[in-house]
């Protein structure tokens, strides 16, 4: 059902939505959060998507991801409608082709530096050595080489979400999302994680950050503005590609 | 790939219970105990009805025996004194089994009386028992040296005896018995044979009212009938309850009657009964047959064993709950865990193994543990209660299997919450 073999060439429409909506039921009333969505995003984008606070950036993110499925509306994913699969079909697609960065890092405490890069790997037909292999590859690429048997607790804040970013690339996935991926972070940091995306928008990976940080947006070359539930603006910063 | 999936999944359910090291040995101790109560239990109660089994069986499970018992006063009499009581099985009985009864294999009619022996300066207390050529075939009596008494001797009221190994060491210590004379009650009788040491058949039988019932430790010698006839009458001096002296007259302490098969126990048991209640007004025989035994000890044994497995169950239901419990918190603890492997691309079948085998490993690791300690209690009971115990492989196997259905039967339903959980509010969860 889900091919992962299919990688589309640079500038091919690997996410289109159109018209999508979510609501949320809260009691008699019915919170409209996401309001006929129509975006269309290429292979190897950098978009940042921006937004006051509850304008649906979050709920926006999730359903690109696959963690929440549209109320209405069509949602292609590399080509497949996944507006409406089984729960499994989403897990497989969110293994495969999703790589997630959040806000708050998201690691599990107990597990170190190179197993909780594994984690995506271990739900994917890879071999304990392949794995292991592939992981420290990763840690070295996120510049973690050197604390690869660290617990989190061990780690600042900048370095865990490093290897957050290390995780979400473990299977190289079609899109990476981050959430507000600065948002926790000393500005210091903050631009050593922006290099990396930058660097992965070299290698020509789909990024899609979700900010409202103005500085950020800089550094993509699209910016998607959503306002209380509706794409409010669409530009392209002409400076970047 | 599917071992490394395994290997992980393992790994990662004893890194999980490491990191709370006092909460999951607490919880695995619930399943110890239920475990271990459960082997323990059923080892005691398999040791117990084998040695009933064992007793019973002694008795010969195609035999019927007939035992002179005691008779309850008379009211009327109470305060009286009776000078010759004269009540149990006779001579005349024997023949009428022996006419009236289809299907008797064998039939031997015992007396027994309690006496000295002398041999040189030794005197022991022993049992005599005046019996048949025959009597080893319907008891698990053996003769190790010499020989039994023979229709010979029977014939011409011979002075010759057999004494058991019991009476051997007693008696003998260093001689050769054999071909010895040992002086009873005024006679001597000599040696002809050493057997085996038979077990008290009196044991088995509920109200031990054989006046000559010897004890299990009670040297026996075995002679002729007829000789214990002639030399000894059949008249006992017996002291009774009140020091007050009775005579007692008694033919035959027990008749031994064996069917030519098992199906032929019970309606020669009736038949027993028949000719016993047609001659006897009085209550002075009581007829013990050991099929009959066995079967009930069989049923004493699975209302024992339910008793026994249903509070083991409960104590093992015990440990489950606490294991669900445990489990439960241990999930919403984990909730933001289980967010981030969804995320990740687990399954919700990846997250109930997870789950899963975390309570797996704490309930089988409790299996194995309960199994050692439920192997130990019995040891120790049989150490210092001096009560018999069997552990059968079968009740480790269901032990372990209980175990492991404890298991999966209250890890699934935390298990099931936890892949259920929405993803998102999982990841927004602090
Ligand atoms: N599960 C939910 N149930 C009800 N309302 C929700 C739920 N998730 C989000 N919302 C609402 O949707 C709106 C958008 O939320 P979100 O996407 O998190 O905003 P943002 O990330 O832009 O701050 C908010 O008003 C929020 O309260
Ligand atoms: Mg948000």
């Amino acid at each position: 059902m889900i091919d992962n073999n299919q990688k589309p060439t640079n500038g091919d429409a690997i996410l289109v939505m159109k018209q999508l909506c979510k609501n949320y039921q809260l009691g008699t009333v019915e919170l409209r959060v996401l309001r006929e969505i129509n975006i269309t995003i290429n292979s190897g984008e950098y978009v940042a998507i921006m937004g006051p606070s509850g304008s649906g950036k979050s709920t926006l993110l999730n359903m690109i991801g696959c963690l929440d499925r549209p109320s209405s509306g069509s949602y292609l994913l590399g080509g497949q409608d996944v507006s409406q699969l089984e729960d499994d079909d989403l897990s497989a697609i969110r293994g495969a082709r999703i790589g997630f960065v959040f806000q708050s890092f998201n690691l599990i405490a107990q597990l170190n530096v190179i197993e909780n890069i594994e984690i995506p790997m271990f739900y994917q037909s890879y071999g304990e050595a392949e794995s292991a292999e592939r992981a420290m590859k990763l840690a070295d690429m996120v510049g973690l080489g050197d604390r690869m048997k660290h617990r989190p607790s061990e780690l600042s804040g900048g370095q865990q979400q490093r290897v957050a970013i290390a995780r979400a690339l473990a299977n190289d996935p079609l899109i990476i999302l981050a959430d507000e991926p600065t948002g926790n972070l000393d500005s210091g940091s903050g631009a050593d994680i922006l290099g990396i995306l930058d660097r992965l928008h070299g290698e020509e990976k789909t990024l899609i950050v979700v900010t409202h940080d103005e500085n950020i947006a800089t550094h993509a070359q699209r910016v998607i503005r959503l306002f209380d539930g509706r794409v409010a603006e669409d530009t392209y910063n002409y400076h970047k590609g | 790939m599917f071992l490394f999936r395994f290997k992980r999944t393992l790994k990662l359910g004893v890194k999980s219970l490491w990191m709370h090291r006092l909460r999951s040995t607490l919880t695995m101790l619930g399943i110890i105990f239920g475990v271990s109560s459960v082997v323990a239990m059923l080892a005691i109660g398999e040791g117990a009805s084998r040695d009933a089994q064992e007793k019973i069986s002694q008795l010969g499970s195609r035999n019927i025996i007939v035992k002179t018992i005691s008779p309850p006063e008379d009211k009327s009499s109470v305060g009286q004194q009776q000078t010759l009581k004269e009540y149990g099985l006779t001579y005349d009985d024997a023949e009428r089994f022996r006419g009236a009864i289809p299907n008797v294999r064998v039939l031997v009619p015992n007396r027994r009386i309690s006496k000295q022996a002398l041999y040189r300066n030794s005197r022991i207390s022993i049992e005599v028992i005046g019996t048949v050529p025959w009597y080893p075939e319907i008891s698990p009596l053996r003769v190790k040296y010499g020989r039994f008494i023979t229709s010979i001797d029977t014939h011409y009221k011979q002075a010759v005896c057999v004494v058991d190994e019991f009476v051997r060491k007693e008696l003998f210590a260093f001689d050769d018995p054999l071909g010895q004379n040992v002086k009873i009650g005024g006679d001597y009788y000599r040696v002809i044979g050493i057997s085996t040491a038979e077990k008290s058949t009196t044991s088995a039988s509920q109200d031990n009212s054989g006046d000559n019932g010897g004890g299990a430790n009670v040297g026996k010698i075995y002679i002729p009938l007829t000789t214990a006839q002639t030399r000894f009458g059949d008249t006992t001096l017996q002291v009774g309850a009140g020091g007050s002296p009775t005579l007692e007259r008694v033919e035959l302490q027990e008749i031994i009657i064996q069917s030519q098969s098992i199906d032929q126990v019970l309606s020669t048991r009736r038949s027993v009964q028949t000719v016993l209640s047609r001659f006897h007004k009085k209550n002075d025989y009581e007829i013990i047959v050991p099929l009959e035994l066995m079967k009930r000890a069989k049923d004493v044994q699975r209302i024992f064993t339910i008793v026994l497995g249903s509070i083991a169950a409960i104590s093992l239901l015990v440990g489950g709950i606490g294991i669900m419990n445990i489990m439960m918190a241990t999930v919403s603890e984990r909730t933001r865990e289980i967010g981030i492997r969804r995320a990740l691309g687990a399954r919700k079948r990846d997250i109930i193994m997870q789950f899963l085998s975390e309570t797996l490993i704490l309930t089988l690791c409790g299996g194995v543990l309960g199994m050692g300690v439920g192997s130990l209690v019995p040891a120790l009971v049989t150490y210092f209660g001096q009560m018999r115990t069997v552990i059968t492989p079968g009740s480790l196997i269901m032990a372990f299997g209980i175990s492991a259905a404890v298991g999966i039967a209250f890890g699934i339903y935390p298990a099931y919450r936890a892949a259920n959980m929405d993803p998102i509010e999982s990841l927004r969860h602090e």
